[in-house]
């Protein structure tokens, strides 16, 4: 038995095969979270883990015949090949009904158990959101996404918090064009459309931070419109759900003090949100707790000093297409908007 | 009528036919510009095409260099866009569909025994038009900027208030014209097929090239009005104000998707089904053996052109159209594996017990048939819907439709060159620059495309004009474009071997692979008449027939009988034919003249699109004012066309 099974190791023929395999295996086992954090291979919810499975399934199946279709071909272009210039005429062949009704019937059989394997898998996820999902409303910008948790009434940008263990349904819609989510740890991604509601739920499986970004093209920046999930335990969740309903601390520090007065004067109420201040914009990414997130401008800066600034400087160098525009704040502005920004914890 | 009057060796008549290529009185840029014939019309259908094909290839390898690093500057986001929007309109619309047309128009016609297509100054004004199209698209480079909205041009990105400039007005005037000459194109070689047959070429006996160009006019005739109609409302959405895609106002953008795509899957298959068929040609030739399963071939052609409007909502699966509608289109996509396996199957029956020799067009039809397994096999993975979201808009599609149209396609098309090149020339394409051609084709084509797979499941979006580094997709990027600069290098091999073997190349004898069908029965290049005689056909490929009239009885289909028949008399719309037992008789040949009524209507039809496009820059009295000069030249063109004399 074992020697059979290394003699087909050692056919020349099933090599390609075996190549095939181990690339796909190698490509799996290499991408992982800390190489390539974005990848589909890091299923970390229920639903990503179904989708994956199937897909996983599909691409053996694939490779596989694909294979054997390749062998079939090279072998049959090299055995059969004209080998010098007075070869007799080869037999003259039409075809053969037999031969056409088996290779006809295969591919249906091949391809009625991919779908047999597919279907229930569709209407599994597509089915609607158990009773009790907690519903986070996901929301596509030009070119940033905005999450809210409507029950807590709590809106924030660039990174959506989820508890652990606990079913979400993310509602996702658009406020301009059609943008795409897709956190591949979450699974398979889905358009925020504008004008209607889509919507996957999943139940995250596992802790850490989980990077996303948009998957349908928006416009000039959408390769600089990501995200990030945060799965973090139930009572980490909670917490920070709390923090964020409180409103905005009123700065103490006179550089802040003054950029908190600028803010207001500045033109920057018109597009943005700060709780517990007159700025109640929609346009822009609610600031009331810009100091607790992690990053900025679409999830492509840090949210420290220096990438504030540079960001406030000119928004549409760091992000073409931005709708933000370029307020020509002088570097004392500059300086007190940042210390401000960073005091909204 | 011009009229030349030239003694024919081979008929032993004389000949009443258009200005020849050869009469030195009818050379030089204007006997281009009125020509109906159809081998002219073919050459200037690729020669454009290939222009356009470098042009296109280039857009792609700047988009390969500003991938070659995280955040790399090379060019601006908005530019990037274009590059990666122009790149596909123009590989699609502008070089395989043309490269395409080359064939239907040099080749259909001698497969059949017609001594030209049904329409030809129809043919003339399809070239036209396509031509001003493609120039009209390219200009907006030029013109305030190129489109950038994706070749699929998603509403309500592409609505006046997403998309202010003029680039989405180029690209949908542009495709709006483009669609103009597929609709005039797709119905002249409709009718072509079906009524210039020689005699005794029933369907059955159809070569495959034209069965599947066949199928492909069906296609096209029912598959451009769907965006046209798509173009139609964008239009009026951006200049008049209307609201079908603008969510405010109760538009919706998932109109334009359905009516985008309803066009835009079948259109896969206006891009493949005649590299099928060039393939299906030159697999048979090669391995001196007929076609295995001709009539499978036809039905899955048929199948396949079917399954295609069924099909459209697999590009929609991230939508949300719902679990039932996943469900049906997942299930009849899957279904197109189906035809597309069997012929994957029949071509290595044909090889199969064969006498293969590999020539290069050999050579890139095997290499096609290998490369178009890969885009296949990855095409079964997104047609399941949860897989497919995986997969979306991810590089790996960016991989797979590569496969499918590079490997696919344009490795077909590169087959056809080498195989027609003769019959079209004179002359042979070199041999081992032809084999270096391939080889450094199908690698680099590999290099490029097949880590792209990798780059996309690692979560690298497509048309983002950068990406950071901690995706860690740099070193797969990085040997991508290393692979496309190799790919670049074989299509300079490629076009040195077409310009050197113009020149020096071998002299090609009438039928230099030991061909099948018509076209090889006459010389090379044809005269303009073609065929001194319309032949009679015997056989399924009837050339191959009549070179070995012993083998006739192995012909599944019942020959009709061959020798001694009476002398008969031929009469279509075009020809009149009389030939005697003996060709003593003079043969007579009647061909419309030159035209340049063609070229004025596609004119007209330009010039119109041109008022939408300059009432940004110089307000909108452009528009009435184009669009009268316009419709004065085209009514004028159609005039003068209706009223020319035969």
């Amino acid at each position: 038995m074992r020697q059979r099974w290394l003699s087909v190791l050692r056919s020349r023929r099933a090599l390609p095969g075996i190549a095939a395999l181990t690339l796909l295996g190698l490509a799996t086992a290499c991408s992982s979270e800390a190489t390539n954090p974005q990848t589909a291979f890091n299923p970390r919810s229920d639903y990503a883990t179904e989708g994956l499975n199937l897909f996983i399934l599909v691409i053996i199946l694939g490779v596989v015949i694909g294979v054997l279709v390749e062998i079939a071909l090279i072998v049959t272009a090299i055995r059969y090949r004209r080998r010098g210039t007075n070869d007799p005429l080869p037999p003259q062949i039409h075809g053969s009904t037999i031969v056409e009704v088996l290779w006809t019937t295969a591919p249906v059989i091949i391809v009625g158990a991919i779908l047999f394997y597919t279907l229930p898998v569709i209407f599994s996820t597509q089915a609607p959101a158990p009773s009790g999902a907690m519903d986070i409303n996901v929301t596509g910008h030009q070119f940033w996404w905005e999450f809210g948790y409507p029950d807590a009434h709590v809106v924030t940008a660039n990174e959506v918090h989820l508890p652990l263990g606990q079913t979400v349904n993310l509602v996702l819609q658009s406020d301009d064009v059609i943008h795409s989510f897709w956190v591949p740890a979450l699974g398979g991604k889905r358009d925020a459309f504008p004008g209607h509601t889509n919507y996957i739920w999943l139940k995250p499986d596992s802790l850490g931070d989980f990077p996303g970004q948009c998957y349908q093209l928006c416009g000039y920046s959408h390769g600089n419109m990501r995200e990030k999930a945060i799965i973090e335990s139930p009572a980490d969740f909670q917490a920070w759900l709390t923090a964020q309903q409180a409103p905005a601390t009123t700065p103490t520090d006179p550089t802040a003090a003054e950029g908190a007065q600028l803010f207001q004067t500045r033109g920057c109420t018109a597009c943005h949100t700060i709780n517990g201040t007159p700025a109640q914009g929609t346009v822009g990414p609610n600031l009331t707790h810009l100091a607790s997130r992690s990053v900025i401008a679409g999830s492509i800066l840090q949210n420290n000093a220096e990438d504030l600034r540079k960001w406030l400087a000119d928004p549409p160098a760091v992000k073409p297409g931005s709708i933000m525009p370029n307020l020509n704040l002088n570097d004392h502005e500059l300086d007190v908007l940042v210390a401000y920004l960073q005091s909204l914890q | 009528m011009a009229v030349v009057s030239a003694p024919l060796s081979h008929a032993g008549g004389m000949v009443v036919a258009p200005p020849s290529l050869a009469d030195p009185a009818y050379q030089g840029l204007w006997s281009w510009v009125t020509t109906v014939d159809h081998k002219r019309i073919g050459i200037l259908y690729g020669v454009s095409a290939g222009a356009f094909f470098v042009l296109g290839g280039l857009e792609a390898l700047v988009i390969r260099l500003q991938l070659w690093q995280p955040d790399n500057t090379l060019v601006s986001a908005q530019m990037f866009n274009s590059l990666f929007t122009m790149h596909a309109t123009t590989m699609i619309f502008l070089a395989i569909m043309p490269l395409g047309l080359m064939f239907f128009n040099y080749i259909i016609p001698l497969q059949i025994g017609a001594r030209d297509v049904a329409f030809p100054r129809l043919n003339a004004f399809s070239y036209w038009t396509f031509i001003l199209g493609g120039i009209m698209l390219n200009l907006s480079f030029l013109l305030g900027g190129a489109p950038d909205a994706g070749w699929f041009g998603y509403a309500n990105l592409t609505t006046r208030t997403y998309s202010p400039g003029p680039g989405i007005d180029f690209w949908m005037l542009g495709l709006q014209v483009l669609g103009v000459a597929s609709l005039a194109g797709a119905l002249n070689f409709f009718v072509t097929i079906v009524n210039m047959r020689a005699p005794g070429l029933s369907f059955m006996r159809l070569p495959i090239f034209c069965w599947m160009s066949l199928i492909t006019m069906i296609l096209l005739l029912l598959a451009f009005p769907s965006i046209t109609v798509g173009l139609l409302l964008l239009m009026f959405d951006r200049f008049f104000n209307t609201n079908f895609y603008s969510v405010p106002h109760g538009g919706d953008p998932i109109l334009w998707q359905h009516l985008f795509w309803v066009f835009g899957h079948p259109e896969v298959y206006i891009l493949i089904l005649p590299a099928m068929g060039i393939v299906s040609e030159i697999i048979p030739v090669f391995s001196r053996k007929p076609l295995f399963g001709y009539a499978v071939m036809v039905y899955s052609g048929i199948a396949i052109a079917f399954l295609a409007f069924g099909v459209w909502a697999h590009h929609m699966f991230a939508v949300g159209l719902g679990p039932i509608a996943d469900a049906v289109f997942a299930s009849s996509t899957m279904l197109i594996a189906v035809p597309t396996g069997v012929k994957i199957f029949n071509w290595i029956g044909t090889m199969f017990k064969g006498s293969v020799a590999f020539k290069t067009p050999m050579l890139f039809a095997v290499g096609f048939i290998s490369m178009f397994i890969i885009g296949g096999v990855t095409g079964i993975m997104h047609a399941s819907p949860p897989a497919d979201l995986i997969q979306h808009d991810t590089y790996f599609i960016v991989a797979h439709i590569h496969y499918v149209l590079i490997g696919g396609s344009i490795m077909a098309l590169l087959a056809g060159v080498y195989y027609w090149f003769p019959k079209m020339s004179g002359r042979m394409l070199n041999e081992t620059l032809g084999k270096w051609n391939f080889w450094t084709f199908i690698i680099f084509f590999n290099v490029t495309f097949m880590p792209m797979h990798w780059t996309g499941l690692l979560g690298m979006p497509r048309r983002v004009y950068t990406y950071g580094a901690e995706l860690g997709v740099t070193t797969l990027n990085q040997i991508s474009t290393i692979g496309a600069i190799g790919l670049a290098f074989s299509v300079l091999l490629f076009v040195v071997n077409v310009f050197t073997s113009l020149r020096y190349g071998e002299i090609a004898s009438d039928d230099p692979w030991d061909g099948a069908t018509l076209e090889w029965s006459i010389p090379s290049p044809p005269p303009t008449y073609n065929f001194a005689r319309i032949p009679t056909v015997h056989s399924r490929d009837a050339w191959w027939g009549m070179k070995h009239p012993e083998r006739l009885h192995l012909d599944p289909i019942e020959p009709t009988p061959l020798a001694g028949g009476p002398a008969h008399s031929t009469e279509t719309a075009h020809t009149v034919v009389q030939t005697a037992p003996h060709d003593t008789t003079p043969s007579v040949i009647h061909f419309p003249s030159p035209s340049y009524w063609p070229f004025v209507c596609s004119a007209g039809l330009a010039t119109m699109a041109v008022g939408l496009l300059l009432s940004d820059s110089f307000g909108e009295m452009t528009i009435p004012i184009f669009a009268i000069l316009g419709l004065v030249l085209l009514i004028g063109g159609i005039y003068g066309w209706s009223y020319e004399p035969a």
